[in-house]
C-alpha cells in the first residue's frame, strides 16, 4: 500500500483495518461483529479458564499427531514417487485427487469408522496436510542432479546413506515448503474435524460461541487460530530462507 | 583389427583394466555399445574419443561399475567388476558437487564414505584442495566458484581417496578455453606426480592426442572400438612445443582423418 508515494510499513496497514473494525463494531449495529476492543477483552479473560485450557490441549494434541502422522508417511511416500515411475504411476493419480478434492466431505466417513472423538480430528488433520507434503517431497527428489547420488554411488555409498546423505538434503528447500503448507492445512483439518465432531476441543467452543451468540469469544478465538496459523506457518518460512542460498544454486 | 592387435603386443606395461565383448542396451532399447574389447596399460593416459553420443559415458561408466552392461565383462587386474569399488574414481562431466556443502566438505566426502577419521581426512582434504590450486576456497560453497574452479574440486575429492585409476568424463567440457589449457597443463603435471593409471572421456582430438598416450577411436552409435593409436610425444617438451610438434599435428590430423568419414 502506498500514501503520497511513500510505501507503509504492514503494520499500519494493520492498525488501519483494526481501527476500521472498531469503528464498524461500536456504530454499525451489527450483533455479529462486535468492536475489536470487546473482541479483545474477551480474548484476555478466556485464556486463562480452564475450559479454554482444556480445549487447547485437546486441540493441539490432535494437531500435532496429525501433522507427525502425515509428516512421517508423507515424506517417504513423497521420496518412493519421486525415484520409482511405476509407485509414481500406481498412487499419483489418487494423490491428484485428494490434493484437489474437497476433503471435508470425507471426514463424515471417518467419524463412522472412528467415532466421534478424537481419532477422528486426528484423522481429518492427516488428510489435511499430507498431500502438500507428499507432492513437494516429490517434486524435490525429482529435481535432484542424478549425477549426485550417482557420484556418491562410485564412492561406495550404500542406497540407505544415498537416500538421507544426498536424496534428502537435495530435497530439503522443497520438503520444508511442503510442510510449511502442511502446517497451513492441518490448522483447516483440526477446525473442520473439531466442528464436524462438534464435541471437543476449540470445535465445541466455536459450535458454543455461536450457538449462543457469544461473538465477542467467537472472534477473539478465531483470531487466535489465525495468529497460530500465521506463526507456525512463519516459523518454517524461516528455517527455509536459512537454507534457501543453496536451493537457489542447484 | 589388424591395427588393434599389432598396437596391443607393442604395449609393455602390464594392463590394469580390460574391456572383455562389453554390450549395452539402455531399456528402451538404445545401443549404445557393441563388441568393445580394450586393454588399458597401468600407469598411462588412455583417452576414449569419439562423435558425441557414440557411448563414450556408458562405457566409462560400466568401467567404473555404475552401469551394468547388457554382456560382457570388465576385468581390473584379472577380477571381474561388479560395482564401484576403492580401486577406482572417477569425475563427472556436471562436477557432480553437494551444493550444500562447502569445498572442504565435497573433498572430504569420498574419504568420509570410506571411513576415514574425520582429523585425518580434513588433512588429506586441505592437501588436494591445495594440489589442484584451490588453496583458500575450503570454507567457499560451489556456486560461489567459477566452472573451472568446480571441476577442480570435483578433481581433487577424486585424487583424495587415492584409488589407482582415475576416471574422468569430458572434465573440460564446460570451462573456458584459456582455463581448459591451463587445466589440462595442471592435471598432467599433477597426474604425473601421482602416478595413476587415467582413464579420459573427450569429444576433442586435440585434447586426446595433447594429453593421452593411447587415444581410443569410437565409432558412432552403436559404439565400437574403430581404431587405438598410441601417440609417441615426447612430453618432456613445454606445452607448446608440444602443440606445434610434428608428431603432434600428425596424429591430429590421422584422427580427423577418421571422425570425419562420420560425419
Ligand atoms: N539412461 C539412458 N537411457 C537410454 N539411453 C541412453 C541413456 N544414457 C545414454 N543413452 C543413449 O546412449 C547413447 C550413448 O550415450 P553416451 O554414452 O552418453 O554417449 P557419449 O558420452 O559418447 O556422448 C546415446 O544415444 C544416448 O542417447
Ligand atoms: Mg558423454
Amino acid at each position: 500500500m502506498k500514501l503520497n508515494g511513500k510505501q507503509i510499513p504492514i503494520v499500519y496497514s494493520l492498525f488501519l483495518w483494526a481501527a476500521i473494525w472498531e469503528l464498524v463494531g461500536r456504530y454499525g449495529g451489527l450483533a455479529i461483529l462486535p468492536p475489536l476492543s470487546a473482541v479483545f477483552e474477551a480474548g484476555v479473560e478466556m485464556v486463562p479458564t480452564d475450559k479454554f485450557k482444556s480445549a487447547m490441549v485437546v486441540t493441539l494434541d490432535a494437531y500435532f499427531r496429525g501433522l507427525a502422522m502425515a509428516v512421517a508417511i508423507g515424506i517417504p511416500m513423497g521420496f518412493l514417487m519421486g525415484v520409482s515411475k511405476t509407485i509414481d504411476r500406481l498412487i499419483g493419480t489418487w494423490v491428484n485427487i485428494f490434493v484437489s478434492a474437497p476433503l471435508t466431505a470425507v471426514v463424515p466417513i471417518f467419524m463412522v469408522i472412528l467415532g466421534i472423538g478424537q481419532a477422528t480430528v486426528i484423522a481429518s488433520v492427516f488428510l489435511f496436510a499430507i498431500w502438500a507434503i507428499v507432492l513437494d517431497t516429490r517434486a524435490g527428489v525429482k529435481h535432484v542432479n542424478p549425477s549426485l547420488p550417482e557420484m556418491a554411488h562410485s564412492f561406495g555409498a550404500s542406497r540407505w546413506l544415498i537416500f538421507y546423505r544426498i536424496y534428502l538434503l537435495a530435497a530439503l528447500p522443497e520438503v520444508l515448503a511442503g510442510i510449511r503448507l502442511g502446517l497451513i492445512r492441518a490448522v483447516k483439518g483440526v477446525v473442520i474435524g473439531q466442528l464436524l465432531v462438534a464435541i471437543t476441543g476449540i470445535g465445541e467452543l466455536f459450535e458454543l460461541y455461536s450457538r449462543n451468540f457469544l461473538f465477542d469469544e467467537f472472534w477473539a478465538l478465531l483470531l487466535m487460530v489465525f495468529a497460530f496459523a500465521f506463526a507456525t506457518a512463519e516459523a518454517v518460512g524461516l528455517v527455509e530462507k536459512r537454507i534457501e542460498y543453496y536451493a537457489r544454486t542447484r | 583389427m589388424n591395427q588393434v592387435a599389432k598396437n596391443m603386443t607393442e604395449t609393455k606395461q602390464d594392463t590394469i583394466v580390460e574391456v572383455d565383448g562389453i554390450a549395452m542396451r539402455y531399456e528402451g532399447g538404445v545401443q549404445a555399445l557393441k563388441g568393445v574389447d580394450l586393454k588399458i596399460p597401468s600407469g598411462e593416459l588412455t583417452s576414449f574419443l569419439g562423435p558425441s553420443g557414440c557411448g563414450k559415458t556408458t562405457l566409462l561408466k560400466i568401467i567404473a561399475g555404475l552401469l551394468t552392461p547388457t554382456e560382457g565383462e570388465v576385468r581390473i587386474r584379472g577380477k571381474k567388476v561388479t560395482g564401484p569399488g576403492p580401486d577406482r574414481a572417477f569425475v563427472f562431466q556436471d562436477f557432480a558437487l553437494m551444493p550444500w556443502a562447502t569445498v572442504q566438505r565435497n573433498v572430504e566426502f569420498g574419504l568420509e564414505l570410506r571411513g576415514m577419521p574425520k582429523d585425518q581426512r580434513g588433512e588429506k582434504a586441505v592437501k588436494y584442495i591445495a594440489e589442484v590450486g584451490l588453496a583458500g576456497f575450503e570454507k567457499s560453497y560451489p556456486h560461489e566458484l567459477s566452472g573451472g574452479m568446480r571441476q577442480r574440486v570435483g578433481l581433487a575429492r577424486a585424487l583424495a581417496v587415492d584409488a589407482d585409476i582415475l576416471m574422468m568424463d569430458e572434465p573440460f567440457a564446460s570451462v573456458d578455453e584459456q582455463t581448459r589449457r591451463k587445466f589440462q597443463e595442471d592435471m598432467l603435471d599433477l597426474l604425473s606426480k601421482e602416478k595413476k593409471t587415467v582413464i579420459f572421456v573427450t569429444h576433442s582430438i586435440e585434447e586426446a592426442v595433447y594429453v593421452s598416450d593411447q587415444v581410443v577411436l569410437l565409432s558412432p552409435r552403436p559404439g565400437q572400438v574403430q581404431r587405438i593409436i598410441r601417440t609417441e610425444i615426447d612430453r618432456s617438451k613445454s606445452p607448446d612445443e608440444i602443440r606445434r610438434d610434428k608428431n603432434y599435428l600428425d596424429y591430429v590430423d590421422d584422427i580427423w582423418a577418421v571422425l570425419r568419414t562420420y560425419l
